[in-house]
């Protein structure tokens, strides 16, 4: 019954966007297939939905192992935008002496820059028992306000006609893209291995078991002596390095160059990829696949079908409202009382 | 008693039950069960754990329906269809397991299960009247979490009693309590049924039975195996009618022990919790191959002082715990167990086991020093066959060595936490609770595998609020009473008189060493 809650919550996910949009006079055929089949029927949509899908697992993956353990890092996005300033500061600034060694230090540099953004919530929370949930949250909005006083200043092209943006990163410094005519890069291998990778962790490790007590009963973390505190790093630094690795993926990989905006909000929407995956690597690999479908099925009707963008936003909330119902009802019988 | 009421006149009984049958899958846990309860009637039900009493009080209370069957309340057929039916019948239960919210008082707690709410002026009132009257103290202000459970069961009793039943159900309501205040409780429950309430009182204490209950109808695999006037049996006829064969007695030879293994000097430890417990000059010694029993009543520092023995607490200074004769007051839960410490704690799911993980993997919780880690990768195919032997040694009913840790029953679980504690070598052993809800064959198990660690050299150190048993398998007995230890003495020292008393907190009366302090 559990692993069918999903499916069953991206079925009606569905059926209320295909009523929501004949409501709005769409022929629901159609907008189906403007939604679900379109962006799918060439080499570069496909390339497209691989593409988008490959942020949202790495930042699910990441933030998934810490959920199991009861850490709650919400703030994967602005790990993913702290990940991207250090990764392409390195390949801005040092690609030409790095060479071919340019893009191995800027993803370690990415890795390193979301592990050090989740870091201050780690550290806060272990020290003054703060709740990572808000420090987490605020830190994006931190890290996005960061990213914009970079490119409007210090960091903006002197060529490049006052728009607020870098310079474009060599090709030493971009990820290299896998099919001839699509977008998606060597990104997506990275993220199907950390799958696997976290799929190992969590079910062979003695670092992953403990993980699993320490969420699914705190009193026998305690009674067996697991660590609180290195708990909470380790999630944390899983968490912000995935996601700081995410976010370099996209800045030198799709985008080339850091500019204000450089996630449509992947960070966010993988904590919901998170959830309709169960927290399971198989389930992330497929949840990110179905809101990545759900960003391009959005653009396409805002094309087509001249919807406004926030209709991919509509989708994903019901995914995730009718997620969590399923989750109710599924543990929760409805009864009438008399009164 | 025996003089008690009106003579059950053979008018209709206050609830009978007529061929009550349940099946859960393969499993026939209630058959074709008649039972008869006379108003004013102390009815036991008596049974090993799994012979199919919660399912019948379950039905009886109206949580699950029946296959078939039928139940007459008061002469008059009834569909028990739901626990609020139940209670307006006048139908009342103390669970075994509480369904109470930690963040809310207790006076919220009780104002939440009444079907009529009361003003909570008068209803602090009301609680405060009933716990008085019944020797139950809790303070209706008092929030649940932080509550031992002792305290917990005690607020359980003050609810139902606050619905004014005609029946009462109650779940092994003594193990919480002094001897003195089972007297009382038995009291209390002699007045109810002189009043012309009903009782049914589910327990595994043959001695309580004999001595409160008027019929005991006893339940073996689901059917009635018989029906009895306690009084006119003796512990072993009673215990052979519940378990279809003879039981065995404990016994500890007297043995010399060892060196002390388990030392607590001055062990003072405010508590951290604002309803806590702070525990004050704790002094205590146990040796190797001794036994040493610490009685009291719940809520008083049992929890703490466990706590700062396991390590799942830290001492202000380190040679408050010395184990095995190293320094371990600052030293964390894992290190301890380096040193020999083994633990089994009060509850069982969700602190000595995980629920939702499998008993292989339960094994890895305490077992990762001792072979089931190594160099930080899980040993699955090493803790499934800990787990098996572990099974096979206790006679762990379960379905496998893969079944989940929640599947098991309460006395199964026990034994399967008790045994992987034993099977990890221990020098030191500290066990709380170790027979709480477990009926009588499994609780026999785990008393006489604690007698052969003791026998084996080991220093036991036992935490309980059942002083039969703390009598059947301890050398020495300590009383803990506000925060404070009394002398460990020997056990035939100590009457189940003088260590009520000291539950008090007065120890001197005992002959304890401990000064007496005024107001306790």
């Amino acid at each position: 019954m559990r692993i069918a809650s999903s499916p069953l919550a991206a079925l009606l996910m569905l059926l209320t966007g295909l009523v929501t949009l004949s409501a709005l006079g769409k022929d629901p055929i159609a907008a189906f297939n403007v939604f679900f089949i379109e962006p799918f029927s060439s080499i570069y949509g496909i390339g497209e939905l691989l593409l988008k899908a490959t942020p949202l697992m790495l930042c699910a993956l990441g933030l998934s192992l810490g959920y199991r353990a009861n850490v709650w890092n919400i703030g994967a996005e602005g790990q993913l935008t702290i990940g991207a300033i250090a990764g392409s500061g390195v390949g801005l600034f040092y690609g030409g002496v790095l060479g071919s060694w340019a893009l191995p230090v800027m993803l370690l540099a990415g890795i390193l820059g979301g592990m050090a953004w989740a870091a201050i919530p780690a550290l806060l929370r272990t020290r003054f028992n703060t709740s990572e949930i808000f420090v987490s949250l605020m830190l994006v909005y931190i890290a996005q306000l960061f990213l914009s006083y970079l490119v409007h200043g210090p960091w903006r092209d002197p060529a490049g006609q006052n728009f607020p943006q870098s310079q474009a990163l060599a090709d030493n410094a971009l990820v290299p893209t896998l099919i001839e005519g699509a977008r998606v890069t060597a990104g997506l291998w990275m993220a199907l291995g950390l799958a696997a990778l976290s799929w190992w962790f969590g079910s062979a490790t003695a670092a992953g078991f403990r993980m699993r007590v320490s969420g699914m009963a705190p009193a026998a973390a305690a009674y067996a002596g697991i660590s609180a505190r290195g708990n909470i790093w380790l999630a944390m630094m899983i968490g912000g390095g995935a996601a700081g690795l995410a976010g370099l993926l996209e800045v030198a990989g799709p985008i080339g160059m850091l500019q204000p905006v450089i996630s449509p909000g992947y960070g966010f929407t993988a904590i919901i990829v998170a959830f309709v995956g169960r927290l399971h690597p198989v389930g992330i690999v497929l949840g990110s696949l179905l809101m990545s479908a759900l960003y391009l099925g959005g653009e396409s009707a805002q094309i087509e079908l001249q919807l406004p963008s926030s209709v991919s936003g509509v989708f994903q909330a019901a995914l995730l409202f009718f997620l969590l119902a399923a989750e109710l009802f599924i543990h929760f019988r409805l009864r009438r009382t008399r009164r | 008693m025996t003089t008690a009421g009106p003579a059950p006149a053979r008018t209709a009984p206050r609830l009978a039950l007529r061929g009550i049958s349940k099946r859960y899958g393969s499993v026939l846990a209630n058959d074709s069960i008649e039972l008869e309860v006379a108003p004013g009637e102390i009815h036991a039900i008596l049974g090993e754990n799994g012979a199919g009493k919660s399912t019948l009080m379950k039905i009886v209370y109206g949580v699950t329906e029946p296959d078939s069957g039928s139940i007459e309340w008061q002469g008059a057929a009834v569909d028990i269809r739901s626990p609020a039916q139940a209670r307006r019948l006048g139908i009342a239960m103390v669970f075994q397991h509480f369904a109470l919210f930690e963040t809310l008082t207790v006076a919220e707690n009780i104002a939440l299960a009444l079907d009529e709410p009361s003003p909570e002026s008068q209803l602090a009132a009301r609680i405060e009247e009933v716990s008085l009257r019944y020797g139950l103290p809790i303070d209706p202000q008092h929030v649940l979490h932080g509550m031992s459970v002792g305290e917990r069961q005690r607020v359980e009793i003050v609810r139902c009693l606050l619905q004014r039943p005609s029946l009462l159900i109650m779940d092994e309501p003594t193990s919480v309590l002094t001897p003195q205040a089972v007297r009382v409780l038995f009291q209390t429950l002699r007045q109810l049924a002189s009043e012309g309430v009903s009782i049914l009182y589910i327990s595994h204490k043959l001695d309580e039975i004999r001595e409160l209950c008027d019929v005991a109808t006893i339940l073996r695999n689901g059917r009635v195996s018989g029906s009895a006037i306690p009084r006119e049996e003796s512990n072993a006829s009673l215990a052979r009618l519940m378990v279809g064969g003879e039981l065995e007695e404990c016994v500890l030879m007297p043995r010399e022990a060892g060196e002390v293994r388990l030392a607590l000097t001055g062990l003072t430890l405010p508590s951290s919790d604002p309803f806590g417990t702070s525990l004050s000059d704790i002094n205590l010694g146990v040796r190797g191959g001794e036994i040493v029993g610490i009685a009291g009543v719940s809520g008083n520092g049992q929890k703490e002082l466990v706590a700062a023995i396991s390590g799942e607490t830290l001492c202000a200074a380190a040679g408050a715990v010395r184990l095995c004769g190293i320094d371990a007051g600052r030293a964390s839960p894992v290190r301890r167990r380096r040193l020999g410490l083994r633990f089994v704690p009060e509850e069982r799911l969700g602190r000595g086991a995980v629920d939702e993980m499998s008993l292989a993997d339960n094994s890895i919780l305490t077992g990762a020093d001792s072979g089931l880690v190594r160099h930080g990768m899980l040993q699955t195919r090493a803790a499934r066959a800990f787990a098996r032997a572990t099974i096979d040694r206790f006679a762990v009913k379960c379905a496998g060595e893969l079944a989940l840790a929640e599947s098991l029953s309460g006395g199964n679980l026990q034994k399967f936490i008790v045994g992987r504690e034993i099977r990890l070598e221990p020098k030191v052993m500290l066990v709380a609770q170790p027979t709480w809800g477990v009926d009588v064959g499994a609780a026999l198990v785990i008393r006489q595998a604690l007698i052969d660690l003791r026998n084996a050299g080991v220093a036991v150190l036992v935490i309980s609020e059942e002083l039969e048993e703390l009598f059947s398998i301890c050398d020495r007995i300590a009383v803990i009473a506000g925060g404070r230890l009394s002398a460990a003495m020997p056990s035939s020292k100590w009457t189940a008189e003088t260590v009520g008393l000291s539950m008090t907190g007065v120890f001197e009366a005992a002959g304890g060493s401990e000064p007496l302090v005024a107001g306790l």
